[in-house]
């Protein structure tokens, strides 16, 4: 990735931390800086993982890493850890902390955190051209001066003061780091000059500057505390800031040091601020924001409007990207054949076709799905639409103890749960996020709709399918939010998390930016997933068809060959099937478990065809199928499966069926999505134990009342 | 009073917050801070969420939230 050419001294190596707090354009200005996309620049709130741009300039090699957007220098969210933990822990030289410029007064909160950290910093003082446009004025020169650090006037969108940031970096890098004037109240500043005396009194030698020493004692800092407290200079040092620490809060009339200096911070900057920026703008009217919020978070309508626009992502997420899929479903279908023929051996020819092309097929299956819904998702996130769904729909959701934002990944799920997993990432605060994917799953998706369809069809009128499919989703659907209670009320316990958060101004995302959302999502789906999803894919192949016993397959074949009729071929040859599946690892594990569902009602044909469920809900039609003797290619609309299963099982044992289908975990390649949005793989076995013990007591309750009510 | 209990368009100075650390900090990080002037701009049904204006900044707070933030009308 280095370009030696014009990095001919290593010593020129210079790492620059890019920090700001969300919605500054941090990713927009890193594009700029480096023309080159190296890395895909992350932005605010999809991606958590800080992301590095590599480049050359002058000679110069710079690393510059893109930390996530945080508003204050704590560990709150995810983002905010990860930017937290890097600034505190890892090397780097400079730090450019990039600000909006029409909004100073909240951004400079961050960046007078950032000034007390004794690293060198430069200041991007970002969308000039957008504070130019409201009539904010600011003198950057004199900003420069009385903050002791370099302030940049920069825009990404009109490439100002690219060049001059970029060199300014260098300056300072060059330099000896020139310490921040941050000037606190004279009480404050009263105890800071204490300590000062006391460590020079004692001659405490550190790495950090003395000043910003004494600043980092008294707000409490966890890196300072752990650095001092193993010298033996802490036993005198200790009374000394207490002492200072009980007069700063009794100044400020608090019991918290940390409001304290926030406050402090906040009269610094109204200082900064008043000297250094004029604002001319008109008397103040109503924002085009304003405007457009008194329509989309109306009380009235603000809902119903929402509700349209998610219901017309998702007719043309499952309409248009029904289109692509029938192409790419058959592409698969001509690749299997055409590589099928090429190879001579039968079992590597079904591992490579049913195994392999099958598997990684059934993942690039969704990608038109995955596409449009991300499209669609980066849209409503980056015009600042989502933090106004989050707004309208808290108060309902907090009543399930969920957010607001978990709304979007929870319809998601109805079509498909892979993107739904991966659009609970807009949930910032890590306990709403695992406790909607665990909910996620009763969402019933598409891929459970032909299982639902061939039981509806079987045991009711036609003219009820359509109720029963409607309350079989809607059942699902409550459950889910019963289930939310029950965990936040059990697993998820404690206090609820605060809703807090930025409504930012409506903005007309870049055709750039929605490209590189959506062309990053969808690689790693199909990079990461996909080579998971082959592989497991390949296993329950192997599970489904060995061990392949050919004394069975004689036999039939024997009496294939002298059957008489056609009918009766077709007969046995679904009997070697059955026969086939029975003997299998997979039909071994179903009988052996039989026992395990019998209370259920269930036998070991519907419990080999939930297993096989795990692998995809598609595939239960078809095993169902196969175990019923009927042929391979069955689908939901075969009218003979529909007598069969009316035939040979009992209705209650049906109903059970259905319910353990809605609860289970939806499908193996959702279960790596979920793993990997978790974070962990210990919550998979999590939801594996949760959604099992759900749907074995669910289904064991439907299935014993059914049996009183049917009197069966 | 607190935040909840102010109506829309209406302007109050924040006079104490009286949440966890935590949502202190978080608060504070926002703008929300004692002397902090503050207006109320929406609220969604049953007043479960609302939107204020601190500064420069718009930000929507739960009605929980809302109540630790000590305001006096102006």
């Amino acid at each position: 990735m280095n370009t030696p050419k014009a990095c001919p001294v290593t010593a020129k190596h210079i790492t620059v931390a890019l920090v700001g707090q969300p919605n500054v354009g941090k990713s927009m200005l890193i594009n700029s800086i480096s023309n080159a996309h190296l890395h895909v620049g992350n932005f605010s709130g999809v991606t958590v993982e800080k992301t590095e741009v590599l480049f050359d300039y002058e000679d110069y090699h710079f690393t510059v890493v893109d930390l996530p957007g945080t508003y204050a220098f704590t560990d709150y969210t995810i983002e905010e850890r990860v930017t937290h933990d890097f600034l505190c822990n890892q090397e780097y030289d400079v730090i450019i902390n990039v600000v909006d410029s029409t909004n100073l007064e909240k951004n400079f909160q961050l960046t007078s955190e950032l000034l007390t950290m004794g690293k060198k910093v430069v200041i991007a003082l970002n969308m000039s051209d957008e504070a130019k446009k409201e009539g904010i004025e600011i003198d950057a020169k004199y900003m420069s001066e009385l903050l002791g650090v370099p302030c940049i006037k920069t825009s990404a969108a009109t490439k100002e003061g690219i060049e001059t940031l970029l060199k300014t970096v260098i300056q300072t890098y060059d330099q000896e780091r020139k310490e921040p004037k941050l000037v606190f109240s004279e009480a404050v500043e009263e105890e800071i000059e204490n300590i000062l005396k006391f460590l020079k009194n004692h001659h405490c030698e550190l790495e950090y500057s003395k000043r910003d020493l004494a600043i980092n004692l008294l707000k409490g800092n966890e890196t300072v505390y752990n650095m001092i407290r193993k010298k033996p200079i802490w036993i005198e040092l200790q009374p000394v800031v207490l002492e200072a620490k009980r007069h700063i809060e009794l100044h400020h009339d608090t019991d918290d040091i940390k409001e304290a200096f926030a406050e402090e911070y906040a009269s610094f900057i109204r200082g900064i601020l008043a000297e250094t920026v004029k604002i001319n703008a008109p008397k103040r009217e109503k924002t085009l924001t304003e405007k457009i919020d008194d329509i989309l978070i109306h009380p009235v309508f603000g809902i119903p409007i929402f509700l349209f626009f998610m219901w017309a992502l998702f007719q043309l997420t499952f309409t248009l990207g029904a289109v692509p899929m029938d192409y790419i479903d058959s592409f698969f279908g001509w690749m299997g054949d055409v590589v099928g023929n090429t190879i001579q051996n039968d079992d590597i020819r079904s591992l490579v076709v049913d195994g392999l092309i099958g598997g990684v097929g059934a993942v690039v299956l969704f990608t038109p799905n995955i596409i449009i819904l991300f499209i669609g998702i980066t849209l409503l996130e980056t015009t600042g639409y989502m933090s106004r769904v989050a707004f309208l729909l808290d108060g309902i959701f907090h009543k399930f103890g969920l957010h607001g934002q978990s709304f979007i990944p929870l319809v998601t799920g109805f079509g498909c749960s892979i993107p739904a997993y991966m659009s609970a990432r807009i949930l910032k605060n890590d306990r709403d996020r695992l406790l909607t994917l665990f909910i996620i799953g009763f969402m019933s998706c598409g891929a459970r709709l032909p299982v639902y369809v061939l039981f509806a069809g079987a045991f009711f009128p036609e003219e009820m399918s359509g109720t029963v499919l409607f309350i079989i989703y809607i059942s699902g659907a409550l459950l889910g939010l019963l289930a939310a209670k029950v965990l936040k009320l059990t697993a998820f316990k404690g206090i609820d998390e605060p809703f807090v958060m930025e409504m930012p101004k409506y903005r007309l995302p870049s055709f750039k930016l929605v490209w590189h959302n959506v062309y990053t999502q969808t690689w790693m789906y199909l990079k990461k997933a996909g080579t998971f999803i082959a592989g497991a894919t390949v296993l329950i192949w192997f599970l489904s068809n060995y061990p392949h016993d050919s004394k069975i397959e004689e036999f039939y074949n024997a009496k294939i060959e002298q059957a008489s009729t056609q009918e009766a071929k077709h007969k046995l040859q679904n009997e070697l099937g059955e026969a086939l599946l029975a003997d299998s690892y997979l039909g071994r594990v179903g009988k052996f478990t039989e026992p395990l569902v019998e209370p259920l009602g269930l036998d070991w044909k519907m419990n080999v065809a939930l297993q096989a469920g795990l692998a995809a809900k598609e595939v239960v039609v078809s095993t169902l199928g196969v175990l019923y003797s009927l042929g391979d290619e069955v689908d939901e609309a075969t009218s003979s499966l529909k007598d069969r299963i009316k035939e040979q099982i009992p209705l209650p044992s049906a109903i059970a069926f259905i319910v353990v289908i809605m609860i289970y975990l939806p499908c193996l390649a959702a279960s790596v999505v979920f793993t990997k949005e978790a974070g962990h793989i210990k919550y998979f076995f999590y939801l594996l134990v949760f959604t099992s013990v759900a749907a074995y007591v669910m289904a064991f309750m439907a299935y014993r009342v059914s049996l009183v009510v049917l009197g069966g | 009073m607190n935040l909840i209990e102010l109506d829309i368009g209406e302007e109050a100075v924040v006079k104490k917050l009286t949440a966890s650390s935590d949502l202190k900090r978080r608060l504070i990080s926002f703008g929300v801070m004692k002397g902090a002037h503050v207006k109320v701009l929406a609220v969604a049904p049953a007043k479960s969420t609302i939107e204020i204006e601190a500064g420069k900044m718009k930000l929507a707070l739960r009605k929980e939230e809302a109540k630790t933030v000590e305001v006096e009308r102006v």
